[in-house]
């Protein structure tokens, strides 16, 4: 132990004797690894978001979106289709394993309040919707089935809408008007913060959808219908049920529409992400080999000129195998601070980067150890034939070199 | 069982190319404990590759080495490493230090390849009673570039005691010295080998020859002649004459 300490020692003597081209050889592995550090931070960080996000819109929780969108031609997209309807929603709700249902109509209209102005989302939904996605109120009340029965023109904004319509003010029992029709605001939702995909989930205002759709666009159809089983458990079982509801219902060959669940999108999410680690992988790998070779040219350069210390160490009484030692810890010293510099970098950017992009960063613990080990093991790898090298020279022939 | 080196018809032939060239010829050499023996020879006949041989770097052809009675001249790399370590230590032409590292570690250099192992603190210990022996224990901390080459010579010196070794081998070791600092260093030698430690120098020079107690001189990779010294010279009367010399042209 105490001799491979000495060794270190050496080996650490020996790269400071030439500073910059040791930090010249190291940069392959630093920015190879400060790479990958950094991109799977900030990687796991949105992940993390994403899967903390689809968490708090409930696990339990189904869409039912209308449109077939995976029919070839040209198409609107999810809820653009008018097959879904108020009815379908009721319907749903007679379901055995559904505890609450909640149609849902959306529009971005221009509000007007107070003087002010502002373009947001005005989101037709069912009393029940709060609940649904785990969305607590924070002053005021929701409406409620008899808002919903009587066209009630009463609005629940979000924390967005409050701070651009209503700034210093209470909003509640102001009016607010969407198309030039009065909402009066009774309730303010809780802030909930910005969607992975960079939405900002409190620009919202929320009416009753019975009110959206007669009052403010005139329809008869819903975008999507959200659903809250009874259960993580039985989603499956609900899916299936909704899907063979909807399509008796809809009398429809195609089914003209999508049932969606939050375990899906969690499950999309993750499968991204592990390609992107995948793909990560290979750039670490790539990065790291190129490393490699720069740590074997130097190596081959340094035991090159190092010959006749070479020489003297053997003629003292070095056996091969001391020689190996040597130039491998030189050689591994190198790359594992490399990888040690590589990582503070990499978390460094990382949280720079989301410090000013306003993303997550999250760095596994178990991604900077694979990193720093697989820069030590790089420099065993490229290092050994180096030392292999120093180990085979004829100490008469070293002693001898100029 | 007294004798350090016997050598019975040894030969050494290189394959280089074309030509074997044939570099020691059947030599056969016994040197006893405390002994002080000077190699002499023209370049080329064969010394080097005897000293070579000698601090087993290298391998006889043919014929046999016993080097304080173990027979070496079949013994593999990694033995050969372990031999050098306990039995032997270099002094080389060029000192051959290690640049940038302090007197005190080049002379504990040895003791990190020692197969028991020394501790650090006895290493210090043993590597500063070795750097008294050569008088230079207050430049311990100096690095190599910080000293003369006399001074260097000694850090060698005290490197090659430093394990305790049956045999002294210098090669050409005042080659690179001014004649005072050769004599200073020659001065060493004998003190060193009145302390009873075995030396086999290989020199050109006549007169630094003369400080040893017994010559062998070697031609065409044979040994002609193998005498002890007439009129050995002591180094300490040598430099009192020098230094005389030195003041009489002063005052002159």
């Amino acid at each position: 132990m105490m001799r491979i300490i000495a060794t270190v020692r050496i080996a650490l003597r020996a790269l400071r004797r030439n500073k910059m081209r040791s930090l010249l050889t190291m940069l392959g592995i630093i920015i190879g690894v400060a790479s990958v550090i950094c991109v799977v931070g900030l990687t796991t960080g949105a992940t993390k978001q994403v899967e903390d996000q689809v968490r708090s819109l409930g696990e339990s929780v189904l869409t039912v979106f209308s449109g077939n969108f995976t029919s070839g031609a040209v198409k609107g997209g999810w809820g653009s289709a008018p097959t879904l309807t108020v009815d379908d929603a009721q319907a749903i709700a007679q379901l055995p394993n559904t505890v609450a249902v909640s149609p849902e109509v959306r529009d971005r209209e221009q509000v007007l309040a107070n003087g002010l102005n502002w373009n947001t989302m005005v989101q037709g939904e069912g009393p029940d919707y709060p609940q649904i996605r785990n969305w607590k109120i924070a002053s005021g009340v929701m409406f409620t089935e008899q808002d919903v029965r009587s066209l009630a023109k009463s609005a629940v904004l979000g924390k967005t809408v409050v701070d651009e319509l209503f700034p210093n003010e209470n909003p509640l029992g102001q009016v607010i008007r969407v198309r030039n029709i009065p909402f009066t605001v009774i309730g303010v939702l809780a802030p909930k913060g910005f969607t992975l995909w960079g939405q900002d989930q409190d620009d919202v205002v929320l009416v009753p959808y019975s009110s959206h759709m007669h009052r403010i666009t005139a329809r008869n159809f819903v975008n999507s219908i959200l659903v809250e089983a009874a259960s993580d458990g039985v989603i499956d079982q609900v899916q299936q049920e909704i899907t063979d509801l909807l399509t008796a219902r809809h009398r429809s060959l195609e089914p003209d529409f999508t049932v969606r669940t939050q375990l899906e999108l969690m499950q999309r999410v993750s499968d991204t992400s592990q390609q992107m680690v995948f793909l990560l992988s290979g750039v670490a790998a790539v990065s790291l080999l190129v490393g490699g070779i720069g740590i074997m040219n130097i190596m081959l350069v340094s035991v090159t000129e190092r010959t006749r210390e070479i020489g003297i160490r053997m003629a003292v009484g070095a056996r091969a195998r001391d020689i190996v030692v040597q130039f491998l810890i030189e050689a591994v010293t190198l790359s594992a601070i490399g990888g040690a510099m590589g990582i503070a970098l990499g978390v460094g950017s990382a949280m720079l980067i989301s410090a000013l992009k306003h993303t997550p960063s999250v760095t596994p613990a178990q991604w900077i150890a694979v990193a720093f080990a697989s820069s030590a093991v790089i420099g065993v790898v490229f290092g050994f034939y180096p030392a292999w090298k120093a180990s085979k020279l004829d100490p008469i022939d070293a002693l001898r070199y100029e | 069982m007294s004798s350090v080196i016997k050598l019975e018809e040894v030969h050494k032939v290189y394959h280089t190319g074309e030509v074997d060239v044939h570099a020691v010829r059947g030599v056969s050499l016994e040197i006893r404990r405390g002994e002080f023996v000077a190699v002499m020879g023209a370049s080329g006949s064969g010394k080097s590759t005897l000293m070579n041989m000698l601090g087993c770097l290298d391998h006889p052809t043919k014929g046999k080495y016993l080097l304080d009675g173990i027979d070496v001249s079949g013994l593999s790399r990694d033995e050969l490493a372990d031999i050098r370590n306990e039995k032997i230590g270099f002094v080389f032409q060029g000192f051959n230090l290690l640049a940038r590292t302090s007197a005190l570690e080049n002379v504990e250099l040895p003791m990190l390849y020692v197969h028991h192992r020394v501790r650090g603190s006895e290493q210090r210990q043993r590597a500063m009673n070795s750097l008294e022996i050569v008088g230079l224990a207050k430049r311990a901390d100096h690095h190599p570039n910080q000293l003369s080459g006399g001074q260097q010579q000694r850090v060698a010196i005290a490197r090659a005691l430093v394990n305790q070794p049956a045999l002294l081998l210098a090669d050409e070791p005042t080659g690179n010295l001014d004649s005072q600092t050769s004599i200073e260093i020659m001065g060493v030698f004998q003190k060193l080998n009145d302390q009873g430690i075995t030396i086999v120098m290989v020199t050109h020079e006549l007169d630094i020859a003369s400080y040893t107690r017994r010559n062998v001189i070697m031609r065409d990779g044979h040994v002609v002649t193998d005498e002890p010294v007439k009129k050995r010279l002591i180094a300490e009367d040598e430099l009192r004459k020098l230094r005389e010399a030195q003041q009489a042209v002063n005052l002159a």
